[in-house]
């Protein structure tokens, strides 16, 4: 069973509805999803169009450790990605990296 | 003889418009954003000049619509700026939905108003229809009687919005004090800057280095907090009210608090009323002490947060009470000003008194002192048991049949 | 206590009866009384008949209702008094100061009011030759003053130079000008 979330009282909030920034990482929206992308590491070629075009910063990227070029994607943060679809629509035509397939619930 | 009260105050001859300019020279805001509406155009006309000239260095945005004034006035509070605007009747009335706003994200915006009747049929002059209607948006509303109270008002408003973080509204009269050149006494401006002190909000919205998310969606788990926050803070803003009158009143002389007791020490009839009306039936008063009827008057001047307790109290010892309107509910029964004053009573066991309510005054209509002695009057006839307390509201000076 | 004084200014739209009020209450200000001062707002057009009013007094002026009945009322267009009800509230009591060439009796007879209760004097003629305009306005300042009998004209005086002065730094002819038309107001007004 979910945890009981604990939501402040009255006197615990910020006056005036401040939300703090960065609060979107700690909003697991990941079970939201009935497809999910599949990243294929061989086929990637590191252009980081989906990374650009993810509307819920789920493209996960790093240093590449060969040094070959700067950043690039080493995976996805499924806590967060919602399954839009959008990165495997925007991966280049001719790459494909990305491929939506059913959520095995 | 006029002589001032400050020792380094000057008496001058202006209007309530110009004391309000002059005071938010004084105050010199960082941005004052807004739209001309007769009567209040002056306020910010000269006080535009006044940044045109040099004398202040306020950023002053001319915008296009009063809807437009509250909004960049809200955007330049929330970036962490001393903001102010000025406003009167469908001006205000158009600054509608962002006036919540400007209450609900809690920002010490300060506005001069000057009270007008509402359209239609159009009518260019005095009534509080206007502001009256915003009584429960959240701002603290500050009534003056008179252009030195609306320029001592202004000044302690500042202090007051940004301990609260409330918006607060100082109004007056339309034409009948906004026009209206009395003798005043104006402070010299370091006196005015040392008491206002600066404004050091605890986050703005440029403060890239804590980024903040502000008006966000609130559903049914989140905003009635926000909402309960927003009431609170109207009860705990009495205080700081009470508070920055005593530090005015140790600064510069004058005493101010959430309404003025005239003669009610003994008083055995009273009128309760707001604004340049007060000042009319003070000198009612004075006529009728003269031939021993005991009246007496409670001119509001906070009406939010409204002082409940205070003023059931003070009336607990009156055999009648008549509340003048200056505005109508159109809600089939009583208007505002009563509404309050009779809930405060009932709730603090205050039933002796018989309480009338009369409505007076609406589009400039003439209230003259014959109309005030008339209400006095027939007080009295209440007092004595020779009459009976109207059931309804009544209305002063206005053709019926 | 003493009696407030209440004054009622008539002109037409552009003459200046707002000015006059405004004028009058500041410089009477400057003497250590209290006053008020404030136009009757209508539809504004140049020519329309206007009105404007002041209170005097030597305690705190708290009402703010309209002045209905006048000690004094200052009728800055004489041709006014066959538009307007000019001696609306003066009683028997009341003083009207007409701007006109007209003898006190001649006005008396128009205004239908009795001859000890108006003055003359004729602010047109005295503006075009002190100011070179027709400005009857600030000559019937003097005017005022003088009729009311109890203000100080010489602070009266010094308060309107003083406030011309920033106004018209460039042109002194205006500020003496000015000046020489109310103490030639207050000097000729007549109630005969």
């Amino acid at each position: 069973m979910k945890e009981q979330e604990h939501k402040p009282t009255a006197a615990e909030l910020p006056a005036g509805g401040i939300v703090e920034a960065g609060t979107a990482a700690e909003f697991k929206t990941g079970p939201w999803r009935s497809i999910k992308p599949v990243w294929n590491k061989d086929k990637c070629i590191g252009c980081l169009t989906c990374w650009i075009y993810c509307p819920d910063a789920a493209i996960q990227i790093a240093q590449d450790p060969a040094g070959k070029k700067g950043m690039i994607v080493v995976g996805i943060d499924y806590d967060h990605c919602k399954g839009c679809g959008i990165c495997s629509r925007e991966c280049p035509p001719k790459i494909s990296a990305i491929t939506m397939e059913e959520e095995k619930k | 003889m006029v002589k001032p009260i400050f020792s380094k105050g000057k008496i001058v001859a202006k209007t309530g418009n110009e004391m309000m300019a002059e005071a938010m020279r004084q105050i010199s805001p960082d941005v004052v954003a807004a739209y001309p509406i007769t009567p209040a155009t002056e306020i910010v006309q000269i006080f535009s000049q006044f940044v045109a000239d040099g004398k202040v260095p306020t950023e002053f945005v001319a915008v296009e619509s009063e809807h437009s004034a509250m909004s960049a006035t809200i955007a330049a509070s929330v970036a962490g700026a001393r903001a102010m605007t000025g406003t009167s009747s469908q001006g205000f009335a158009l600054m509608w939905e962002m006036l919540y706003i400007a209450a609900g994200l809690r920002l010490p915006i300060v506005m001069a108003e000057v009270n007008r009747a509402l359209s239609a049929p159009i009518n260019i002059h005095g009534d509080q229809s206007d502001t009256m209607g915003a009584r429960d948006a959240g701002w603290i509303q500050i009534y003056s009687e008179d252009p030195q109270e609306a320029y001592d008002n202004m000044i302690q408003s500042v202090r007051i919005a940004e301990a609260a973080k409330l918006p607060t509204m100082v109004t007056t009269d339309g034409f009948i004090i906004s026009h209206c050149m009395a003798a005043a006494e104006v402070y010299p401006d370091e006196d005015v800057k040392e008491f206002v002190g600066t404004y050091n909000p605890d986050r703005k919205l440029l403060d890239y280095k804590r980024p903040f998310t502000l008006g966000s969606i609130e559903m049914q788990d989140y905003y009635f907090e926000h909402r309960y926050q927003l009431a609170q803070a109207q009860r705990d803003a009495k205080k700081i009210i009470l508070d920055v009158a005593k530090d005015f009143k140790n600064k510069f002389g004058r005493e101010y608090g959430f309404y003025e007791k005239y003669k009610m020490d003994d008083a055995e009839i009273a009128i309760v009323t707001i604004g340049s009306a007060a000042g009319t039936t003070k000198a009612v008063i004075n006529e009728l002490r003269e031939k021993g009827i005991k009246a007496g008057l409670i001119k509001i001047r906070i009406f939010r947060p409204f002082p409940a307790d205070e003023i059931a109290k003070d009336l607990a010892n009156v055999k009648a009470v008549a509340v003048l309107d200056r505005a109508d509910s159109c809600s089939g029964t009583f208007a505002p000003v009563y509404s309050d004053v009779v809930s405060a009573m009932y709730a603090n066991g205050v039933t002796g008194p018989k309480a009338e309510n009369y409505v007076y005054g609406l589009g400039g209509r003439e209230i003259d002192m014959n109309h005030i002695k008339d209400v006095y009057m027939h007080l009295d006839e209440v007092a004595k048991g020779k009459a009976q307390a109207s059931k309804t509201v009544e209305y002063i000076n206005v053709r019926i049949k | 206590m003493s009696k407030m004084i209440e004054v009622r200014w008539h002109g037409r739209g552009g003459q200046g009866a707002k000015t006059a009020a405004l004028l009058f209450a500041q410089a009477v200000l400057s003497t250590g009384k209290y006053i008020q001062a404030f136009p009757e707002y209508g539809p504004e057009r140049m020519g329309a008949p206007v009105q404007s009013f002041n209170r005097v007094s030597d305690d705190p002026i708290t009402v703010h209702c309209s002045v209905t009945e006048p000690n004094y009322v200052v009728i800055l267009d004489p041709s006014l008094i066959e538009a307007v009800d000019v001696t609306e509230g003066v009683g028997t009591q009341g003083k009207v100061i007409v701007n006109t060439s007209f003898s006190a009796e001649e006005m008396a007879k128009k205004l239908g009011i009795a001859k000890e209760q108006v003055y003359v004097v004729d602010a047109s003629k005295i503006s075009n030759e002190t100011i070179g305009q027709n400005r009857p306005n600030t000559p019937m300042l003097g005017a005022l003053v003088k009729v009311i009998g109890t203000l100080d004209i010489d602070g009266v005086l010094k308060d309107t130079r003083a406030k011309l002065e920033v106004k018209f730094r460039s042109k002194p002819e205006v500020i003496d000008g000015n000046i020489t038309s109310i103490q030639r107001a207050y000097d000729e007004v007549k109630n005969s």
